[in-house]
């Protein structure tokens, strides 16, 4: 039966994350703006990682959305089901319509978790479990084209040795470990492409520095340089061996990590797009101009009008969000989905909190309100986890049934 | 209220049923005939006595009066629209017209006009009817018609100009919105050779084969019972002029998906310094940006639907979702003739008609009641 409403506990959980990002991030908003690097301190009460040593409890709160993550959606389960998809997406939203900066920070809340929860086998759990863990992809020659990285590893006995430069590493400084892509051979292409965790502390890592950045300063980037780092045999994820038929299939699993954390980055431009949105109405009905639905578009002020069409834009990104989420905790294939809503969402997001500033004049431009910073950190959410433009590349090739070489 | 339903995109077995016979139905009857019909400026013939045929008008009509008696379903009626308008828009709003009569007479008629009224739609053979609320000119607010509603004695006097009226020249029975004196808007049953009633042919961009039309009424006489609910009946304009905009923006759905469709294949086969087209980032990034913006305004209304249907309030889903239909559809149109480049410009084309028929989605009002 078609209904685009939260249910109940959807709507529960939304409630209270409204209510954490309201209490706990929006008042150290501007502090960890203006703080770059600064580790928030605040946040440490919101770490729910089991103590290292200590055997990872029984399904908890936090704990027990990752345990539900776990299980990949294989076959189709009775009835529809509303799971960690859709819950995730809706605590982001909240979280980021906080602070998207500080919701990157939330320790043990890294995309490497994502990584490991998805692909790590039992025994890599127990060990990597407790860790906050970072994901290195991006390096200063390879951006969206991920299958041209340069880092590599090679087995020595019992140990893998890696080498290469990692930039815009999310978390890199302060995590615990960081998840590293790297090539077995970079003559094979993709699918000598692996994953590795490198715990930090492991010699021959090392944080070589962090970036200054125009939004979500809360958050460290970090450069990451591996000279000749060795970490032990059975820290690869997934299986070891370069599969020489199938091309696509090893690392077409590892970008399938994207399908489900695409939908929750489009979260994010939804939290946040939705913050400078609320504030922009808020500050004018305070003025007494606010939007009346009875009138029609043309009998309204520009500014009203503007309002409208924004949130329109806005909303339809928000249900492209929750259709994403909806087909995976379902076990349908989403990955032309999540770029919908990648896309929609990124850009949305980005022009909202853009005319917002220009809509509140001086006071939106300046920094005694938030909505500046919003439209400093939104930009971001257009960018990483794939750009508006790869977004559309997929989207298109799926839509055009063409290859990546005949549509490049 | 006890726990709230389930996120759910999946369409009930009637609903997936109905989609079915409905989109063969487009193919078979509305497309193939959409640009003789639009160049003729009328439905082919015998093609709205075929469309009665999908029974949809049956459905929210009462049993003892001919009717199916179910559950009236304003996401059902959304969808017929969305797959009909897949076909042609303006066919689609005209096999929709009576059914939006009855809707309105059901939600806002007292059961005798409900008895007078809906038989008559559950006989053999196609009824036109339709529902008069837009008014010609510049600022038309469809909350506050200019068309009055005089009482007298024995009824009410009505006069003034209504536009875009779907049918207007053959419908046998209207609902004609009007502001009644001292007590605001209220609609008025008014039945075809009505003394005053003048239907004129009025020629538009597009959505030629519906035949809108312009109503003049002339002091036009009433008997006091053709007003809806009644003369102490209370009427809920802004209800009509909300499930109105879901259906008119379900049509969008339809055309948007027709481009689609249609650009998919043009540009997959039309070839251009060695390759087809789609190969082209410019190309194949409006194609994807056409498929994201549908699925966007897709899911808008379906939402608007479902809340109205769930007894939810719909004013803003339906007001967001018009407005996303209206910008982005009419994108959609614009691109989609861009991207047949000058073919596209060519009647031998669909995309000029698609793109004609668009404009129409922000405009509008009142004709296309789930």
């Amino acid at each position: 039966m078609i209904n685009l409403e939260l249910s109940k506990p959807l709507q529960d959980q939304k409630a209270m994350m409204q209510g954490v990002a309201a209490q706990l991030l929006r008042p150290i908003s501007r502090k960890y703006d203006q703080q770059e690097h600064a580790v928030p301190e605040e946040l440490k009460v919101l770490d729910r990682r089991p103590r290292p040593s200590q055997k990872p409890p029984a399904a908890k709160d936090g704990e027990a959305k990752k345990e539900r993550a776990e299980k990949p959606p294989k076959k189709k389960p009775e009835g529809v089901v509303n799971g960690s998809n859709m819950s995730t997406c809706v605590t982001v939203e909240e979280m980021c319509w906080g602070d998207v900066g500080l919701m990157l920070s939330l320790p043990g809340a890294g995309l490497g978790n994502a990584a490991i929860s998805a692909v790590a086998t039992p025994e890599q759990k127990a060990r990597f479990g407790s860790y906050y863990a970072a994901m290195a992809i991006t390096e200063p020659a390879s951006g969206s084209d991920s299958a041209s990285i340069g880092a590599t590893a090679r087995l020595e006995g019992d140990e893998w040795v890696l080498n290469g430069e990692k930039i815009f590493v999310t978390a890199g400084g302060r995590c615990d470990a960081v998840v590293v892509w790297a090539t077995l051979d970079k003559s094979k292409g993709k699918a000598a492409i692996k994953s590795f965790v490198v715990p930090k502390g492991t010699p021959g890592m090392e944080v070589a520095k962090l970036e200054h950045k125009l939004g979500i300063r809360a958050s460290d980037t970090a450069t990451i340089m591996l000279t000749d780092c060795r970490i032990p045999k059975d820290n690869v994820l997934g299986s070891a061996e370069v599969q020489e038929g199938d091309k696509r299939a090893a690392f077409g699993k590892v970008m399938q990590t994207f399908d489900n954390t695409r939908p929750t980055v489009a979260a994010m431009a939804i939290g946040c797009s939705r913050a400078a949105l609320e504030r922009t109405i808020e500050l004018y009905k305070a003025e007494g101009i606010e939007v009346d639905f009875d009138k029609p578009l043309w009998e309204m002020s520009a500014l009203e009008a503007e309002l409208v069409r924004m949130e329109a834009d806005w909303e339809g990104a928000r249900l492209l969000v929750l259709r994403a989420a909806w087909m995976a905790d379902n076990g349908e294939p989403n990955s032309m989905e999540a770029s919908m809503a990648k896309a929609k969402a990124g850009r949305v997001g980005n022009a909202i909190t853009l005319r917002c500033v220009e809509l509140c004049g001086a006071l939106g431009y300046g920094q005694d309100e938030l909505i500046e910073k919003w439209a400093r950190d939104s930009k971001i959410l257009d960018i990483f986890e794939g750009t508006q433009q790869i977004q559309q590349l997929i989207v298109a090739r799926r839509q055009l049934n063409l290859s990546s070489d005949q549509l490049k | 209220m006890s726990e709230l339903p389930l996120f759910d995109l999946t369409l009930t077995e009637e609903q997936a049923l109905m989609r079915d016979t409905v989109r063969k139905f487009a193919a078979t009857e509305m497309r193939v005939h959409s640009r003789s019909a639009d160049e003729a400026g009328r439905a082919p013939e015998g093609f709205y006595e075929k469309s009665v045929e999908l029974g949809f008008n049956m459905v929210p009509i009462a049993e003892d009066q001919g009717g199916l008696g179910a559950e009236r379903s304003p996401v059902s009626n959304m969808l017929i629209i969305e797959d009909l308008a897949y076909g042609d828009m303006s066919l689609a709003l005209g096999a929709v017209s009576s059914l939006s009569f009855i809707n309105a007479v059901i939600d806002h008629g007292s059961d005798a006009q409900q008895q007078a009224l809906l038989p008559a739609f559950t006989e053999d053979g196609f009824r036109p009817a339709s529902v008069a609320l837009m008014e010609p000119g510049l600022r038309f607010d469809p909350l506050k018609p200019k068309t009055r509603a005089r009482k007298v004695a024995d009824g009410y006097v009505l006069d003034g100009v209504k536009t875009m009226v779907p049918l207007g020249g053959s419908a046998e029975v209207m609902l004609v919105v009007a502001d009644e004196q001292d007590r605001g808007p209220a609609a008025f049953v008014v039945e075809r050779g009505q003394a005053g009633l003048e239907a004129s042919d009025e020629r538009f961009m597009g959505l030629r084969p519906l035949q809108l039309s312009k109503l003049t009424l002339s002091d036009v006489k009433l008997p006091a019972s053709a007003r809806l609910g009644g003369p102490e009946g209370s009427f809920d304009l802004r209800r009509l002029v909300d499930l109105s905009r879901i259906g008119v923006a379900a049509a969008s759905l339809g055309v948007g998906q027709a481009i689609l469709d249609y650009v998919k294949d043009y540009c997959s086969e039309r070839v251009a310094f060695g390759e087809p087209i789609t190969h082209r980032q410019s190309v194949a990034f409006m194609i994807a940006d056409i498929a994201i913006e549908l699925d966007a305004m897709r899911l808008m209304v379906y939402r608007a639907a479902a809340r109205a249907e769930q007894g939810l309030d719909f004013r803003r889903e339906a007001y967001l979702a018009r407005v996303q239909c209206a910008d982005k559809g009419m994108k959609i149109g614009t691109d989609g003739v861009q991207l047949l480049g000058g073919h596209g410009f060519i009647r031998e084309h669909m995309v000029e008609l698609w793109y004609r028929n668009m404009r129409a989605v922000g405009i509008l009002e009142g004709c296309a009641s789930v």
